[in-house]
This record gives structure tokens, sequence and C-alpha cells, in this order.
């Protein structure tokens, strides 16, 4: 069976609020991630962010850095996980966007990995640990394997915010909140006049994550926003219910997306 | 653009979150290093209240035992905290109360870097949070309480190999939860710029002294210099006065654990390769797809798996040389360094000794070693006994 051609991340923004779910590659294992990102898609997630492990996430709370070690513990490694987007491939189009540090893809060689992200279907990635600065490390390299490279832009970014959105291709990863990744009872970040200070400078499409979790929480952010990311609460649930995950978190996301719509 | 750069490594390799304050610091820290009234303040505190210049000592007995060049210690063990990482808290400490900062947060492995910061904090009135892998905690639980003493909270990190990588880890969570009023104490030569320069710059003070010491005593320079290294700040305090001395040679002593042909090594250059991890581009104990090993040695303070990025660049420039001492070795020199010369150094500084033991006997008697004793060694003697299969507790 052929790779499908994956649609365009620009596509699920339009005239659509979108859903991005966030699962960890190999918790508890790469058979079971293929599973369910399959369920995710069916459920009406719009993107998925497919998580390589490492050893030292350091911008994630612990529901994901265990998550982390359950997979590293289980063998997985950045060649397996190439293959299992190669398997994906070949049953959705859905858009597939990487979020891993930038040491794994450093060592896998830059070059190496972006190409394997091409071969393999990957529309984008995000690197928590490569700010603005430091980009000229994979951009142009990324670039030419048509991989985008997602802008993170944070509540203490500021009088950065204009000139990291100029730049932004993909979309925009808006964090609501300080600190780690993980669930959070509200977010208190002015969300509103960060999106109008991008706004007058970018196009790009917005999408809000760090701590949403329930559809309350998720409908009232796609209200102001272009997209909400789950993560923290989506690998809870595979925390929960490991092999069998794939139900509950088919009804999860159908009512996260629900909510938004 | 990338900033702080030795060569190919260094950078600012960190979450968005924090880049605004690490812009923050790097201004506050081009300011002040010109600052003289700031300078005069910190040359006060270092020298009324943490007792420096530390003294460069004549190791006679040590010398004449090993039959080869002088050999001189520099005394970062007399230190208050009893070590070299006081010169650098207070330093970083002055630094955070001039940019208005009220709370300290730091990682810690051997202790000693954490007691220096609670201390500090108790003397300039911070707020302050030290972050300690259990592994560390349970290997020096005199230090937990000493830092509790000084009114410092102690965090026990269960997480990953929960020793100091876990505890930087940690740390910098922690600063991306709450960065407006709080300053990130960095313990060594590592991380994002400008903690590397800014760092080195204030350890430098042991190298300033040690190089005008030996002048005065000797009327010439050593032939080399010896430190030990983790991150390496030590041994970049004692090694950067002396770079520009081409004749002199910088010498980096890592921890090899129990081999480095085993897998129970902490000897980044020995066993490492070119990576991207706590801020900076550096050498790192690392498998093929990047992840980053676990590391041991039996010294807590240079149990970790990346060094700091000045020295990579040392390294490959061939400006310094880094040799592997074993916890065989460097147990040895403990014993040897407190019976012969009747100073108990810190296990890590021990590795330092350690291998001046093995180049004096080769050298001439006219020629010079500094060895760089970055600590005392009180903290480490329950364990060395524990080593030695006594059963003793603190």
């Amino acid at each position: 069976m052929s790779n499908l051609q994956a649609n365009k991340i620009s596509k699920i923004f339009k005239d659509n609020k979108a859903f991005i779910a966030f699962l960890t590659a190999g918790d508890p294992s790469l058979d079971k991630t293929e599973e369910f990102i399959l369920a995710i898609e069916k459920a009406g997630a719009d993107l998925v962010e497919i998580g390589i492990p490492f050893s030292d996430p350091i911008a994630e709370g612990l529901v994901i850095q265990e998550a982390n070690e359950r997979a590293l513990s289980v063998g997985t490694t950045t060649d397996k996980i190439f293959m299992m987007v190669k398997r994906v491939r070949q049953k959705t189009a859905i858009p597939l966007v990487f979020l891993t540090y930038i040491n794994p893809i450093f060592v896998y060689g830059i070059d190496r990995f972006f190409k394997a992200c091409q071969e393999s279907g990957i529309n984008g990635i995000i690197i928590p640990d490569l700010p603005f600065e430091e980009k000229g490390e994979v951009l142009d390299v990324a670039k030419t394997y048509g991989v985008d490279v997602i802008t993170l832009i944070a509540p203490t970014s500021k009088d950065r915010i204009q000139t990291l959105a100029k730049e932004a291709t993909g979309f925009i990863y808006l964090v609501s909140s300080m600190g780690v990744t993980g669930v959070r009872s509200e977010i208190k970040t002015d969300l509103k006049t960060m999106i109008d200070d991008i706004r007058q400078v970018s196009e790009t499409p917005i999408a809000v994550g760090f701590g949403i979790s329930d559809p309350d929480q998720a409908k009232a952010i796609a209200k102001i926003s272009d997209g909400v990311i789950v993560g923290s609460a989506i690998v809870k649930i595979i925390s929960e219910h490991g092999d069998n995950a794939s139900d509950s978190l088919y009804n999860y996301v159908k009512s996260m997306k629900e909510a938004i719509s | 653009m990338s900033k702080g750069k030795y060569g190919v490594h260094g950078g600012q390799y960190i979450p968005e979150t924090l880049m605004n304050a690490i812009i923050e610091l790097e201004a506050a820290y081009e300011h002040y290093k010109n600052d003289q009234d700031f300078q005069d303040e910190l040359t006060e505190l270092l020298n009324e209240y943490a007792g420096r210049p530390s003294r460069l000592y004549y190791a006679k007995k040590m010398t004449k035992d090993l039959g080869g060049a002088k050999i001189y210690l520099k005394r970062e063990d007399l230190n208050h905290t009893g070590s070299h990482k006081i010169n650098n808290v207070l330093g970083q400490a002055l630094l955070a109360k001039k940019m208005g900062k009220t709370r300290l947060i730091a990682e810690t492995g051997a202790g000693q870097h954490g007691v220096a910061t609670a201390t500090a904090a108790a003397l300039m009135g911070f707020e302050c949070e030290i972050f300690m892998g259990k592994e560390d905690t349970d290997r020096q639980a005199l230090n937990v309480f000493r830092m509790e003493l000084l009114g410092a909270r102690v965090h026990v990190v269960t997480a990953g190999t929960m020793t100091l990588k876990d505890a930087v880890n940690e740390t910098m969570r922690e600063w991306t939860k709450r960065v407006e009023d709080t300053h990130y104490v960095l313990g060594s030569v590592m991380g994002p710029h400008p903690f590397p320069e800014m760092v080195r710059d204030f350890q430098s003070v042991i190298s300033k002294e040690a190089r005008q010491q030996i002048l005065e005593k000797e009327g010439k320079l050593p032939s080399a210099v010896i430190a030990c290294v983790g991150g390496g700040s030590n041994a970049m305090g004692a090694f950067y006065n002396f770079i520009a001395d081409k004749e002199v040679k910088l010498i980096g002593c890592e921890a090899a654990g129990k081999g480095v042909d085993t897998a129970l090594t902490a000897a980044t250059i020995a066993k490492g390769s070119l990576g991207i991890f706590h801020g900076m581009k550096s050498y790192f104990c690392q498998d093929e797809f990047g992840q980053i090993a676990p590391v041991y040695s039996i010294s807590a303070g240079l149990d970790y798996p990346g060094i700091g990025p000045e020295h990579a660049n040392l390294h490959d420039t061939k400006r310094a040389e880094y040799v592997a001492i074993t916890d065989d070795e460097a147990v040895n020199a403990f014993e040897y360094l407190s019976k012969t010369e009747g100073i108990i150094p810190a296990i890590e500084s021990a590795h330092a000794i350690a291998y001046a033991m093995v180049l004096a006997p080769k050298m001439k008697k006219d020629e010079i070693i500094i060895v760089n004793v970055s600590g005392r060694g009180d903290k480490d003697v329950a364990a060395i006994a524990r080593y030695k299969g006594e059963n003793i507790y603190e």
C-alpha cells in the first residue's frame, strides 16, 4: 500500500476550529500508538502531535514525563517511530506533527532526520528547547524537506511576540500558561491580548495549548483562537487504560471536538 | 543569532518561556560586570564573608614523598561553606539583588552548591529553594539538613536517574513556572549563555589569585594546573587566567567511576559525543538516538553526563587535556592527602589529587604543579567509610 498524500496544516483551520491531540510514541507500544492515532482521527481530531520520547523532557509535567519513560523502557527509538508513522500514513491523510527535543534530532543527524520526516509523511515539528535565536540549527534543512518548524509563543514572550510571529509557518503554538505541560483548573494568561498582538503581524493560524483538559475550557479558548491543543489529558487516559485506551480516547476526543465546533 | 559560542559549543537552547529572563540576565550581567561599585561590593563579600583570598599552600611532604615536581594546593576548601561554589554564588546572588529578584532556586549534586546558595540567600534575604536528586540526598544527608538549617527548602527529585542531571531538569522546570521574581543560580559553567561565561568570570578569581601567588612564591609560572571536572566550574576558574600562558599545561580530571570501559562512568570527554542539552551544545554521555545516558561516579558533584561548553572547546583546540580518574584512584588520593598533609579533600577534588600523584613523579624537581582543592571532604567521610566496608552512618 502506498502512502497517502498528507493534507496541508493550513487546511485544517479553514472554516473550522481545529482540535489538536498529542500522544507519546511508544506509550505503551508503537502498535498501540498507531491504533490510538487512528481512533483519535476517527473521533474528529484535525491534527495529531506525536511525541518522540526523550530521556530528559524539561518542558513536560509529570504526566508526559512518565509517558516518555514508559515509551523508552519498551525500547522505542526514532527509527522505529519513523516506521510506525509510515504505517499510519498508509491509512490516513491527517496532518502529523512531531514534538521532540533538539538533542534526539541533532544526534540522529539533522539532514537524515528531516529527510525521514518527508519520506514518512510528517508535516511539521515542535521543538520546545529550540528558541527563535537557535532555530538556524534546523530551519533550512526542515524547509528543504517541506517540514514546518512550529513557533511557540509564551506568556513571557511580551516584546518578542511580533518578531516570533512574523516568521511563523504551519500554525503558532500559543503556550497558555507558565510552567510545564499538565492539566490546569484555570488559565489566567490574557490570551486575547497576545492573540491581538500576533494578528497585527501574522495570518498564521493560532492554536492554544498547555493546561487544557475539559470541554468548557476548550470551548472558551476556541472562541478567541483557531484551535486547541490537548496533551496531558490524553496521555493520562492512555496511562490509565493502557492497551485498551482506544474507546476512551475516541469518546474523549469526540466530546472535545464537539465542544469547540 | 546564536550567542555565547565557544567554537561550535555553547548557545541558548531553552524554552521560549525562559528567553526573556535569559535576555534580562544577560543585559544585567553585561552592565554590572563593568560596574566598579558592583565589583567592589563583590570583592568585599568574597574577602570579608567568604574568607578570600584562599591560600596557595606548598605541600612539602607530598612533594617529597612523590619525588618529582613541587606541588602547590590552591585551598578553595578553606572558603566559607567549604568549597569554591561560594565564589559563583555570591556573584550571582548580588546580581539577582541588583535585578530586584526576591527568590533564588538552584540545583545541587553533592550539596556544596546548594549549601552555598542557601548561605547567600540567608545573608542577603532571599527566599530559597534547592533541588537535589534522591540518590544524592541519601548519600549527602548532612548537607540536606545544613541547607534547611540555613532556611532553604530542599526538594527531593525522584525523576529519572535521581542525580545532578535530574536536579537541573527540575530546577529548569521550576524556573518556567515562576520566573518574574526568581533567579536560577546555576552552579556550574554550563547551561544557556550567559551562565557559562558568568560562572567562569566569578570563578576566575581562583586563577587570578593563584597566578599572582605562585609568581610571588616561586618567581615563575607552574608547568601544570590540575582540577577536577564535572560541569567544570572549579576547573574553569583555576584554568582561566593561565589560558594565555601557553607553557602552562591545563589538566581536567573527569570521573571515570568504575572505569571508562564500563557503563558505570561519568567521563564525558572520554565517552561522550556532541549533543545539545541543558541549554548548551557540548559533549554528553548519550546513546545513538540522543537519549542522555545514566552516568555514575562515587562523587555526587562529578556525576553529570555533560561538560561546560568552554571546556569542550579547550578540548577541541587541545589547549587543555582531560583525563579520567576512577573511584578507586580518587578514594586512594582522598586517604593519601589526609594522611600526608592533614588535609581531607572533597571526593571531587580527590580526583585532581589522584592525577597529581601520577604526574608529579614523572616531572623534574624544578617544575611546579598547582592542584585546585575545590572543596573540603567532611561531607564525604561517612560515604568513604561505607566504600571501605565500614558501616558508619551520619
